[in-house]
This record gives C-alpha cells, sequence and structure tokens, in this order.
C-alpha cells in the first residue's frame, strides 16, 4: 500500500468521504466543537484507523459516517450518498444496510439470546422467520460461535460477546465495518482474537473498515491508513508505514 | 417491522418487567371492570324495568278501534281521512282479516264487564276480562301464585292480588306493607266462587227470517239473560291493573274463549242497537300482536288503511327508553373514570420504560431500526397491555356482577322478593369494552412512543 494509490480511489471508488465536516453541540453559553472541519477520504475496501486522546472527536466523526448523528455543516457522503441530506428514515435504512458497528461495550440486548441479538437487524430489514435464523447461524459460525445460539450475553465472556456483536454487524452484509473502541473492554488474547477477525473481514468480504481507537500500536498493527485527530482537527492523515512494511499481514489488495 | 415480529418483541418486553407491566395491565382492567360493572348494571335495570312490560305484550301489541266509536282514539288526522259514518264495523269478519295480515301473530277482542262474583255468599262487584290462551307463556304471569288456565275452555279465573284481599277482608291500609301475593293465593286457590253474567240473545224473530234480513233494515234485536257460573280459583297474579294494558287490565280474569261462548253482553252492546250493518255483534276494542316489535309501525299502518283507529305503546315508551339511554351513558361514564386513571398508568409505565430501554432503544437505532419501528414498538406494548387489560376486565366486571346478583338477589329473597336478574352482560358489551381498552391504550401509548422514537441514539448510547 503506497500513497500513490490514493488518486484513483477518488475518482473511481471511494467509501466514505467527508467534506468540510463539522458537528457542535451547545452546552449552555459554551459551543463544544467535537468535529470542527474535517475532511478525509476513504477507498472502498481500506482498514482506516481513527487516532486520537479522549474528546479528540474521533468517535464523533464515526456516528457521523455510521449516520447515528447529523452534521452540524459539511458533507458526509458515504457510498454516493450525503447524509446530511437524508430523511431520518433514510439515515436508518443507511445504518441498516450500509454499515455494520461494533462497540467497545458490545451493545447487545441483554433480553435477548445470542441469536435473536444477531438477527435483530434482519427484522427491522423486514426478512423472514426462516431465512434469518439460517443468516444468523452463518455468521455466528464464522465468527466461531455457532454453539452457544440461546446463551444470553450475560453467560458470555467478553470476546464472545464482542464476537456476537460482530456476527450482528455482519448480518446484513454492510459494504462498512465501523468499530469503537472493539477491543476497548477485552484482553489482549481476545483482544487480538477481534482483530483478527475484523482484518478478515476486511480481507476476505472486502469491507471497508474504519475503527475508532486510542492505541497507536493496535492501529499500527492492523490498519493500512492511520488518520489523527485532537480537538476535532485533522492534524495528520498517513498511509501506516508499518504495515506497508510487513505485507505479510496487510496485504489485502 | 412485520406485525408478527412487533408482536413477538411486545410481549418479551412486557415480559422483561413483569411485575410493573402486570400492576399496568391489572389497572387497565380493574378500569374495564368498573366500565363493564356499571354498563351492566344499567342494561340490567333497563331490561328488568321493561322485560315485564315488553313479555306482557305492550310493546308488541296494536290497539285497534273502530272509527265509528267516536270517543276512542279520535286523532283529528285520522278523522279527517273517512268519515266516521262511512268506515267498517270492528266484529268478527273485521278482527279475521286482521289476524291474516303480514306479521300478525293474532288478533283477539277485548271482552271486559262489570259483575258481579259471589264469594262465600257474600257479592263483591268488580272488573273482569277475558284473557287469550296464548297468555300462558307470557311474562306478565311471572309473579302469579297458583297457575294459569288448565284449557282454552276451562271454567277457571285468575284473581288479582287487590281483589283477592277484598275477597278475604285482608285490604292493606295505606301506608302499610302489601300482603305476599303467596300469603293470598293460599286460601284462594281451588276455591269455587260464582260469576252472574248477562248472555246476549238474538232475538227468535230475526233468527227465523234468515240470514240476509238482518242487512235489508239495518234492524239488531236482542235479548239479555241473566245467568250464574261456577269459577275455579286457580291462580293469583301480582299485577297492578291500573299499569296494565290489554287484556290483563282487570281484575278477574277469565279464559276469553270462555266468555266469548257465553255471549257475555258489553257494554258497547248498546250501541249494536242503533249503530250496527249486521246483527254480528261488534267489539269495542281488538288487540292485535305483532311477531316481532320492531314491524309494529308496518301493522298499524295496514290495520289504519282498513279504515280503523290504532294505537300502540311504541309512543309512550320512547320517553322511557331515552331516560334509560342518558342512564347508561353517566354510567359509562363513570365507570371509564376508572379507564382514565388508568391510561394514566399505562402512560407512567412506558415513560418509565423509555428511561429504563434507552440504551435498548439506542442499541436497536444503531443498527437499523428506523424511528417508526421504535414507534410501533411501543404502541404495540400499549396494545397488548389494553388487550390483556380488557380481557381480564370484562372477566373480572362480569364476576362481580355475578357476585353482586348474588347479593342481592339473597337480599331479595330474605325480603319475600322474587329473585330478580339485575345483572346482564350482552355480548357486544364484551366486545366492545375490550376494544375500547384497546383504543384507551393506544392513545395512551402515542405520547411514549413519539417519545422513545425521538431518543437520539448518540446520547442513549454514550451513558453506560
Amino acid at each position: 500500500m503506497s500513497a500513490g494509490l490514493h488518486p484513483n480511489f477518488i475518482s473511481s471508488n471511494t467509501a466514505i468521504r467527508t467534506e468540510d465536516v463539522c458537528r457542535h453541540y451547545s452546552m449552555g453559553e459554551s459551543v463544544i466543537r467535537a468535529v470542527d472541519g474535517v475532511s478525509i477520504q476513504v477507498p472502498a475496501g481500506e482498514f482506516v484507523a481513527l487516532l486520537g486522546t479522549s474528546g479528540s472527536g474521533k468517535s464523533s466523526l464515526l456516528n457521523l459516517i455510521a449516520g447515528l448523528d447529523r452534521p452540524t455543516s459539511g458533507a458526509v457522503v458515504v457510498e454516493g450518498r450525503n447524509l446530511a441530506t437524508l430523511s431520518r428514515e433514510d439515515l436508518a435504512r443507511h445504518r441498516l444496510h450500509t454499515v455494520g458497528m461494533v462497540f467497545q461495550s458490545f451493545n447487545l440486548i441483554p433480553s435477548m439470546t445470542v441469536i435473536e441479538n444477531v438477527e435483530l437487524p434482519l427484522r427491522f430489514a423486514e426478512v423472514d422467520r426462516g431465512q434469518r435464523d439460517s443468516l444468523a447461524r452463518e455468521a455466528l459460525d464464522r465468527v466461531g460461535l455457532g454453539q452457544r445460539l440461546e446463551h444470553r450475553p450475560s453467560e458470555l465472556s467478553g470476546g464472545e460477546q464482542q464476537r456476537t456483536a460482530l456476527a450482528r454487524a455482519l448480518i446484513n452484509r454492510p459494504k462498512l465495518l465501523l468499530a469503537d473502541e472493539p477491543t476497548g473492554n477485552l484482553d489482549s488474547r481476545t483482544g487480538t482474537e477481534i482483530m483478527n477477525m475484523i482484518r478478515e473481514f476486511n480481507e476476505t468480504l472486502g469491507m471497508t473498515v474504519v475503527m475508532v481507537t486510542h492505541e497507536r500500536a493496535l492501529a499500527e498493527q492492523y490498519a493500512q491508513r492511520l488518520i489523527f485527530l485532537a480537538d476535532g482537527k485533522l492534524i495528520d492523515d498517513q498511509v501506516n508505514s508499518s504495515l506497508a512494511a510487513t505485507p505479510a499481514q496487510g496485504g489485502h489488495a | 417491522m412485520k406485525a408478527y415480529d412487533l408482536a413477538e418483541l411486545a410481549v418479551r418486553n412486557l415480559r422483561e418487567s413483569v411485575l410493573r407491566n402486570s400492576l399496568t395491565t391489572v389497572g387497565i382492567s380493574v378500569g374495564v371492570a368498573s366500565l363493564v360493572a356499571m354498563l351492566s348494571l344499567g342494561i340490567g335495570l333497563q331490561q328488568l324495568a321493561t322485560r315485564r312490560l315488553v313479555r306482557s305484550g305492550l310493546f308488541d301489541t296494536v290497539v285497534v278501534t273502530s272509527r265509528r266509536d267516536l270517543r276512542n282514539f279520535n286523532r283529528s288526522d285520522d278523522s279527517a281521512t273517512i268519515d266516521p259514518a262511512q268506515s267498517p264495523v270492528l266484529d268478527e269478519p273485521s278482527r279475521q282479516k286482521i289476524e291474516q295480515l303480514p306479521n300478525v301473530l293474532e288478533a283477539f277482542p277485548d271482552l271486559r264487564f262489570i259483575t258481579s262474583f259471589t264469594y262465600e255468599d257474600k257479592p263483591h262487584l268488580t272488573m273482569a276480562a277475558g284473557v287469550p290462551f296464548s297468555y300462558k307463556s307470557n311474562d306478565a304471569f311471572e309473579g302469579m301464585q297458583g297457575s294459569f288456565f288448565s284449557s282454552e275452555m276451562a271454567p277457571e279465573i285468575i284473581l288479582q292480588k287487590t281483589f283477592a284481599a277484598e275477597l278475604l277482608g285482608r285490604t292493606a291500609k295505606p301506608g302499610s306493607d302489601e300482603v305476599p301475593v303467596a300469603e293470598l293465593a293460599k286460601p284462594l286457590v281451588g276455591k269455587e266462587m260464582t260469576m252472574r253474567y248477562a248472555e246476549r240473545m238474538d232475538s227468535p224473530a230475526d233468527a227465523a227470517s234468515g240470514p240476509d234480513t238482518g242487512t235489508e233494515s239495518g234492524r239488531t234485536s236482542y235479548s239479555i239473560q241473566s245467568h250464574e257460573l261456577k269459577l275455579r280459583i286457580v291462580g293469583v297474579t301480582d299485577l297492578d291493573p291500573d299499569s296494565m294494558r290489554g287484556p290483563v287490565r282487570a281484575r278477574v280474569l277469565l279464559p276469553l274463549k270462555l266468555l266469548q261462548s257465553l255471549h257475555v253482553m258489553q257494554p258497547t252492546g248498546m250501541r249494536d242497537t242503533t249503530q250496527a250493518t249486521s246483527k254480528i255483534p261488534t267489539y269495542s276494542t281488538v288487540s292485535v300482536r305483532v311477531k316481532d316489535p320492531g314491524k309494529i309501525q308496518l301493522v298499524e299502518d295496514a290495520v289504519k288503511k282498513m279504515g280503523f283507529n290504532t294505537f300502540s305503546i311504541l309512543d309512550a315508551t320512547r320517553s322511557v327508553r331515552r331516560f334509560f339511554t342518558v342512564l347508561d351513558l353517566f354510567l359509562g361514564i363513570f365507570g371509564s373514570l376508572a379507564l382514565a386513571v388508568a391510561s394514566i398508568g399505562i402512560v407512567n409505565t412506558l415513560v418509565m420504560a423509555i428511561l429504563e430501554r434507552r440504551r435498548e432503544i439506542g442499541i436497536m437505532k444503531a443498527i437499523g431500526a428506523g424511528d417508526a419501528d421504535i414507534k410501533k414498538l411501543f404502541f404495540t406494548e400499549a396494545g397488548v397491555m389494553g388487550l390483556l387489560g380488557g380481557a381480564l376486565g370484562v372477566t373480572l366486571g362480569w364476576i362481580i356482577g355475578r357476585v353482586i346478583n348474588l347479593g342481592t338477589n339473597v337480599y331479595l329473597r330474605s325480603q319475600d322478593l322474587a329473585p330478580e336478574q339485575i345483572w346482564f352482560v350482552p355480548w357486544w358489551l364484551v366486545g366492545s369494552a375490550i376494544a375500547f381498552a384497546i383504543v384507551v391504550s393506544l392513545l395512551s401509548g402515542l405520547y411514549p412512543a413519539a417519545r422513545a422514537a425521538r431518543l437520539d441514539p448518540v446520547q442513549a448510547l454514550r451513558y453506560e
């Protein structure tokens, strides 16, 4: 992976493009500029890490890409559609079909079993019951949880919960996988397991991955590109040279 | 989301906080129960008030009189159409014609006369009337002691209770309690009494000159002969003749067929001598029973077309029915108050659920649920609570009704009164009470559902 590839991706195959995007919150008298004029481009199939300290705006930017939030100004174009101009229902469809999300705290619904959690997006997509079941089993097999379908999240380890969340994120076959500190609540061994899975989806399914993390080492180990944010502003956007140096691990194209 | 998935998720969510949702559902059911209880009380009371009137033949009876009878029911609009002198006579052929009309069950003449009855050598003057045998199955005789006439021609009589009291010399003083019917019937039923009556006999001269001669000059003549007849008392009724109409409006009741065979001279018989067009006796009144109270107007119109005057109780009872409609409305409003309180409970429960399931709503939105999905989910939860609460409430209301009915009847029996059904839950009330509970629940769910749908997923997911 080299910087020279970028122009091609911009013109033909850009998964995500933000243009001077801002997300400001008003807190009483003061205005918090969570995201402040960020412009980035992510080619389809790329694994990007958003890096920064707490409060740098990396999660806010991820939420804008996910369609969970709307920009105060600027444009967020994902798969050719400007999310800033979509209706609430169209944004919901964007979250349902275009993106899959995993979170630091897994965000599984505690009252549902593993398989019910995984097939929940299919309910919103109005997929038939029988088809739902087989798709969910398939997704759970892929993350190695085919044997724990009827357990509740509280009966699972952290790693198993995050694998369930991954299966759920995959179930609608989205083009984008957005991960917000996916290993933040895991020990290093299970964290590595999860990261390897995410990389596998990136490589075998061709999913574009945007991962938010504050761990530079983790980002350097998996991401092809590192985007640094601080105080809501883009401060650096660089190709991950350490990954490029070890193509055995990151050879995706 | 598909309807089935919605229902499944809603029921699952309700089961997650089973205590709170059960309490809310019980709240709804108490509201529905009070509504059902109030309305079924109103309906029961209405039936109690009108049952005997309806079944005693007041609502399905048209009273027919001749326009020649100038004193009776002569409304200006009727008399304007036909000259009374040209109008038909109300006699046996007319009665048969009326009986042939569509929707008519039977038409019988009103035979009544004032005469003297001798009981234990003491004469008593009173009004006697003939009752058709079809009244055997009539609820007017529900409160009767003894039995109905054994046959159409049986020499038997039924006494009205005040006359029975008079015979026994037990006339109630004003203000004191009435003597129970059973107590009056005991010494009287089975006893005999003698009725004096006047028989109308066609004069032999007319009879000899053949059937045509009667019409030739319009002359009618007959003789009257006094007779006595022994009659056996078979029953004592609790009917109040002043409040009744039709054949039971008398103090002594005899089988109609028996009276007809006796050719008892009627007070109207006098008029026949000057007005009759034939020597066939005329009736002052013919009562027409209609197959269905709803057809009364049709029958009335048909009889009017024949040239008779008609009268039915339908107009008179309109105000009674209006009163009960208003009563039901008020009982319904009071019953709904509890349901209104319950609806606040639904709002509270669902708003609590939003706070509690904030994160869950955020997750659902993050993985692709739209505002409409979340709204429908909360809406369905409210509807399911309404359905369950409604069904439970109707059951509860029915049980309360049964218990109060039982209690009332125990009290009535202790007061030597006949048991009454003061409680009635019709099927339409069951259905509409459940439907009403669902509608109220859905209305209560409007605000929580809208609030849940508006929830910002970023905010909802931010806090652990």
